[in-house]
């Protein structure tokens, strides 16, 4: 039961994590048609700024400012950077996106260093919350709970209930329509841009504390954040939300079972031993997403939710 | 006139040429992570190599040479590490220098011993600073391998010892990273303490990835869920830190048992929480009564040049007077010369006296079991916490000194 309850609550924070950065792919994905490859790059700058500038002001001020800086940041990029290289086709935007993860990595190993900094949880909530099975809970981990929430809820009101959002999903499916419509559909392109960076960036600031704020994070995190959107379909954001979900809750309550392989298959002959019947369900955890991913892409090629094929 | 100026000039220009060939550069690899995760634990190290070789070369250098300390980073992949190899040779290295990872020093030592065999007269030395896989100096030894820190047999014997004593203790958890130094880790630990305390329960024995995991939690939960009185792990580097941290977030109070528990930012994660918790078998005991003044003004120099971190790689200070040392007693830079003076060679060290035992060039020193204390005179982690010697916590070079099963093949 309390193996239970600790996966549970530990995979839906994972998760909600996931799902902050996946959704700006997503969002992205549905209006360039390409993965952007320095998507996990703007989480990491958004750990980064959000670290420099806690150190000058506070924690509360980085929660704003280092999401809108990304974001900023990010519409640059598609203003000056995207817009132009989108004439050269797919291949020119993914190559472009490409080099930006490199680019952002290595000014970030310029500007701050190539070992973690130490950016840390802002005193004000360092403190345990509640004591579940003897296990205190840390207030952070329910406010990262809360400000991804709060974020959910709010992305799905701009896109689903405003006049704003209408046009900004028009514009994803059917950019020409939009323009005919007298919409400036490079400008809602750009903001879309920017808005999907600043939730990378956001997930970087309330992230980069929980785990840890090094030039790899990047790296780290990408693979997991591509595994996310196209698992839940490509330009779906209800798809993300259930992958990102899934992959939290997935990994998160692997590590928790104690079970290996021959507990499971035994009933085929696999015996406790053996090379294979020996590796346990928890060492399994990092590989989970991605059997996810390969199953998906052969039964599924869609994805979850997705409603075009890749 | 002309002429004499001439001359005058090729004389000055061969006489440049002489003495630039007599005061020769020892060019020193140092293979580990410099950047990514783990580069908290490579770049410390590497100072401490950077800041030996100075001050060797302040008091003239190994045998009239100055050594060189060039940084080469491997991302503790043992794939990357064999180009760095390679790139390092290439450079004129005849001395490597790596520590972190096992898996990594598993693949130098392969590589050195075949680059060795086909390159009779350009042979290649491996000083291990810190991989501590026991099979190194053992099954697996080899005449080109020498390590300068104590193996996990010998630290776990440490840790064990100590377990055995504290009567409280009844349930054990066992923690370390997937891969050969992790399992051998394990292994020790569980064949230790069935001979020691045969009433012990060991609650857990897992494996987490390398240098991958984030979060720590579901791990700790796990241990708590265990009802176990105390962990044990060989984890290190970032591994390390986000491990107590995740322990300290969840309120956990039982001793965490550790190699290396000083990997840097460890003990500043963990605060307040780390004092009588957080332990540590190592080489190392900065707090120590009756440590010399030059020891001493060794850890408050290195504290003064490198303000991030700590005085914490004593084995690379070592490292370094022992090649002095044998260098200097063979009369040559040569690396067959200087291995063979290695063998048996003595220094004081700042801590206790070190030897290179001949048989299979494992080091035997004293060792120290450390927690972390308030009030110690040189603190940690920018903190005021720092550690402190437990009682009964000196174990001898002799108590530390395991058997081995190496059968040396030395070279004509």
């Amino acid at each position: 039961m309390e193996t239970l309850v600790f996966a549970l609550l530990n995979g839906v924070i994972y998760g909600l994590l996931l799902f902050m950065l996946s959704s700006g792919l997503t969002l992205i994905f549905s209006m360039m048609g390409v993965l952007n490859f320095a998507h996990a790059s703007f989480y990491m700058l958004g750990a980064y700024l959000a670290f420099t500038i806690m150190e000058g002001t506070s924690f509360w001020i980085a929660l704003f400012l280092a999401p809108v800086l990304v974001g900023l940041v990010g519409m640059v990029v598609e203003r000056y950077g995207l817009r132009r290289v989108h004439a050269q086709g797919h291949v020119a935007e993914l190559l472009f996106t490409f080099g930006l993860a490199y680019l952002i990595d290595e000014l970030v190993k310029i500007f701050w260093g190539r070992t973690a900094v130490n950016y840390r949880v802002p005193e004000l909530l360092d403190f345990p919350l509640f004591t579940l099975y003897g296990a205190q809970y840390p207030a952070y981990r329910i406010f990262i709970l809360f400000v991804a929430a709060f974020m959910l809820v709010a992305l799905w009101y701009l896109l689903k209930k405003t006049r704003a959002g209408l046009i900004i999903q028009a514009a994803l499916t059917h950019p020409n329509m939009v323009g005919s419509l007298g919409h400036n559909v490079p400008l809602i392109f750009m903001t879309v841009f920017g808005v999907g960076c600043a939730l990378a960036g956001l997930a970087g600031v309330i992230g980069g504390n929980y785990f840890v704020t090094d030039p790899a994070m990047a790296v780290q995190m990408g693979p997991i954040v591509f595994v996310v959107v196209v698992v839940g379909g490509l330009g779906s954001l209800e798809g993300a939300f259930v992958a990102a979900m899934l992959i939290g809750l997935l990994q998160t309550s692997a590590i928790s079972i104690n079970a290996s392989l021959a507990d499971i298959f035994g009933f085929l002959g696999l015996g406790p031993h053996t090379e294979v019947g020996e590796i346990t369900i928890a060492s399994m955890a990092p590989m989970l997403p991605f059997l996810m991913l390969v199953l998906i892409l052969m039964i599924r090629p869609r994805g979850l939710m997705g409603d075009r094929e890749i | 006139m002309k002429s004499t100026v001439k001359a005058a000039l090729a004389a000055a220009v061969s006489l440049c040429a002489v003495t630039a060939a007599q005061a020769d550069t020892v060019k020193v690899a140092f293979i580990d992570p410099l950047s990514g995760a783990m580069a908290s634990s490579g770049e410390p190290a590497y100072q401490s190599f950077v800041l030996a070789a100075e001050h060797i070369n302040a008091n003239g250098g190994v045998n009239g040479d100055e050594i060189e300390v060039v940084g080469y980073d491997n991302k503790v992949s043992p794939k990357e590490s064999l180009v760095q190899l390679q790139k390092a040779i290439d450079n004129g290295a005849r001395y490597i220098v790596q520590g972190n990872g096992s898996s990594v020093a598993a693949a130098i030592i392969d590589a050195v011993n075949k680059h060795n065999q086909r390159n009779p007269g350009e042979e290649v030395l491996f000083f291990n600073y810190a991989a501590v896989t026991p099979d190194f100096t053992n099954d697996a030894c080899s005449f080109w391998h020498f390590r300068f820190d104590a193996h996990a047999d010998m630290k776990m014997n440490g840790i064990t010892d100590w377990v055995a004593k504290r009567d409280d203790i009844k349930k054990v958890y066992l923690i370390g990273q997937d891969y050969v130094f992790g399992e051998a880790v394990a292994a020790a630990a569980e064949s230790q303490l069935s001979e020691k305390r045969p009433d012990i329960e060991i609650v857990g024995n897992e494996l987490h990835p390398l240098a991958k995991v984030k979060d720590f939690t579901p791990y700790v939960q796990k241990i708590i869920s265990s009802g176990a009185d105390a962990v044990i792990t060989g984890n290190w580097g970032q591994d390390m830190v986000l491990l107590v941290k995740a322990a300290a977030d969840a309120g956990q109070e039982i001793p965490y048992l550790t190699f290396y528990g000083g990997s840097n930012g460890a003990v500043a994660a963990l605060g307040e929480g780390a004092v009588d918790t957080l332990y540590q078998v190592s080489e190392l005991a900065a707090n120590m009564e009756d440590v010399s003044p030059e020891q001493n003004a060794l850890v408050e120099e290195y504290k003064e040049r490198f303000p991030d971190y700590d005085y914490y790689y004593h084995r690379a200070f070592v490292t370094m007077d022992m090649f002095k040392a044998a260098a200097e007693k063979a009369g040559s830079n040569d690396p067959i010369d200087v291995a063979y003076a290695l063998e048996g060679l003595s220094v004081p060290g700042g801590y206790g006296e070190a030897t290179m035992r001949a048989e299979d060039h494992q080091i035997q020193q004293p060792l120290y079991i450390t927690t972390v204390a308030h009030d110690v005179t040189y603190p940690v982690d920018n903190t005021d916490l720092g550690w402190r010697l437990v009682d009964g916590g000196v174990i001898s070079a002799e108590s530390a000194m395991e058997p081995t099963t190496c059968e040396m093949e030395r070279p004509e």
